[in-house]
């Protein structure tokens, strides 16, 4: 074990134990950042797409929509949606858009929770919008032809043959984004949500030991994205069976960023090489 | 194929499954923006005939081939299929209305579409590219579509690709495999977009030999082709486009060896010159 000789001022006994013996406070906090991360990433996924093909509609109302829509959101700072979002209508218009408790599902979740979780994903959305617009765009207009012509509609052809294909171009971004969600939650903390980053806050604001407290929670943060990549593994590999035989990116291409999926499967897309 | 009713299926399958469709088109249009790509085309295919349709690019050859089939809508003019008009249907007061995307789809599941690109879906084996049209579209039973799937690719010399990717296949398998689940619909007309104009030129004839014995079983087929040794060979009747309408057309004989249209003549002198006569065997090139 380190000795406090060696590093300074820093306390490794305490890294070490907010490290390797979270308590119950703090497995709150992470639990708040896991499923804050998870709604906020789906309500993208869905404002996404809804945004994504509105952005394709025929009626220049709905592309107008879509063009706000990202640009607005893509070009202003998150903390200063949530802030908006959370305080913005008591502020201004008198009312509380978020209350301090909500039953959803059964459970009560706080007002900053439901505030926070709605500023990510809208926020996700307008980036969703445009990597699903371009996964959609890069699959050939010749699949979804030759779909159609053996008699499927056009909403069947996209649910069955163009989505898929688009989904394997729209998950390494995907997961990209959610990398980020995972650590933008900590943003958060900033409208009183007590996710990991204001757990670690709150401890050194007591101890003064913020080094310890902040390097152990980038650890955590560490280990959430590493799940995830490996996750993401998962998933792209079971939406790309034509390649399942011939590729398996290893631990040490994932972890080194190295993994090649697109170019096989972009070679794959066209339906011939 | 090692079970006995499936060898039984493979057996007894036939490529052409129902009866062959008769084809009218009457001063057919289409406009591109200001381009006048089909300037009123007339066409009569009778059932089980086999049509080849050549002409310089830009004629409007698959133009007209993806209007048949509804993947462009038609400006002017009308094509019926065994007498049912496309993109329309009687209302119940006798006037017309535009058909529904459904409607639409309906029809097409009786016309085959091949293409130059084959269009197979990557993320499928041959074979499921053969069966999710007829179990999705017409509820056909999983156990039956694969029987028919393995017989058709059987037909089409591929049942020891069953299983493999289309990235995996060469450009004559992938547009083999194209066919087999075009005809896994049991279409009642074939068209063919240029199907060979990809490949390379030593997995041409493995196409044609495919489409030779589809049109012996007396499917009905329009080809757009630029294989004048097919067409002389197979072709009940050879249709010569060039701007948007149909220029010439004749039997085989007649129109490769004395083509009335000056245009025609220079068309066949140029296409037959460069080595366009497609496979070996194809008989020299008619005097200009």
């Amino acid at each position: 074990m380190l000795s406090a000789a060696v590093v300074g001022a820093f306390d490794s006994g305490t890294f070490l134990e907010r490290v390797f013996t979270p308590d119950s406070d703090f497995a709150a906090a992470l639990w708040t950042t896991i499923y804050i991360s998870i709604a906020a990433q789906l309500g993208g996924l869905i404002l996404g797409l809804t945004s994504a093909l509105a952005g394709q509609s025929r009626f220049i109302g709905f592309r107008f929509l879509n063009g706000l829509y990202v640009t607005v959101v893509r070009g202003t700072p998150v903390i200063v949606q949530a802030f908006f979002l959370y305080f913005g209508a008591s502020l201004l218009l008198g009312f509380d858009l978020f209350p301090r408790e909500t039953d959803v599902l059964g459970m009560s979740i706080k007002g900053a929770v439901l505030a926070g979780i709605a500023a990510l994903a809208i926020n996700e959305g307008a980036y969703m919008s445009e990597i699903i617009r371009a996964g959609l765009t890069s699959v050939d207009e010749g699949q979804l032809e030759s779909a159609m012509s053996l008699g499927m509609t056009r909403s069947q052809a996209m649910r069955k043959i163009v989505l898929p294909q688009a989904a394997r171009i729209i998950v390494p971004p995907l997961g990209n984004e959610f990398n980020n969600m995972m650590k933008t939650t900590s943003l958060l903390s900033f409208i009183g949500i007590n996710e990991m980053f204001q757990d670690a806050q709150i401890r050194y604001s007591n101890d003064a030991k913020s080094a310890e407290h902040l390097a152990a929670v980038g650890v955590w943060y560490l280990l959430l994205t590493v799940i995830w990549s490996f996750t993401q593994a998962y998933i792209e590999r079971r939406l790309d069976p034509a390649g399942k035989s011939d590729r398996k990116p290893s631990l040490i291409k994932r972890l080194s960023g190295s993994a090649d999926a697109e170019p096989a499967a972009a070679g794959q897309a066209g339906g011939h090489v | 194929m090692t079970t006995p009713d499936l060898t039984k299926v493979a057996g007894d399958a036939t490529l052409v499954a129902g009866r062959a469709a008769a084809l009218t088109a009457r001063g057919v249009c289409k406009s591109f923006g200001k381009l006048d790509v089909l300037r009123g085309i007339d066409l009569d295919v009778g059932a089980g005939e086999v049509v080849c349709l050549i002409g310089a690019s830009g004629s409007g050859k698959t133009t007209f081939l993806r209007c048949l089939n509804q993947l462009e809508t038609i400006d002017g003019g009308v094509v019926e299929i065994d007498g049912v008009p496309l993109g329309q249907r009687k209302k119940a007061d006798g006037t017309l209305r535009s058909s529904t995307g459904k409607e639409v789809a309906e029809m097409r599941r009786d016309i085959g579409f091949v293409f130059q690109r084959f269009n197979l879906w990557p993320q499928k084996t041959a074979l499921e590219n053969v069966t999710l049209a007829p179990v999705m579209v017409c509820g056909v039973a999983k156990d039956e579509a694969d029987a028919r799937g393995r017989a058709l690719l059987e037909r089409v010399g591929l049942s020891d690709r069953l299983h493999t990717y289309p990235a995996k296949l060469s450009g004559g398998q992938q547009q083999r495999v194209a066919i087999a689940r075009a005809l896994a619909m049991q279409p009642k007309l074939m068209l063919f977009d240029e199907p060979t104009s990809a490949l390379d030129p030593e997995t041409v004839g493995e196409v044609l030999a495919v489409m030779r014995e589809l049109a012996d079983e007396g499917m009905t087929m329009i080809c757009v082709t630029h294989e004048m040794g097919f067409a002389r060979e197979v072709a009940d009747r050879v249709v010569m486009m060039d701007a948007g309408v149909v220029l010439e057309q004749g039997d085989p004989k007649t129109f490769f060896a004395n083509p009335k249209e000056e245009r025609t003549r220079r068309f066949l002198a140029r296409v037959l010159d460069t080595g366009f006569g497609g496979p070996a065997g194809a008989p020299p090139a008619p005097p200009a």
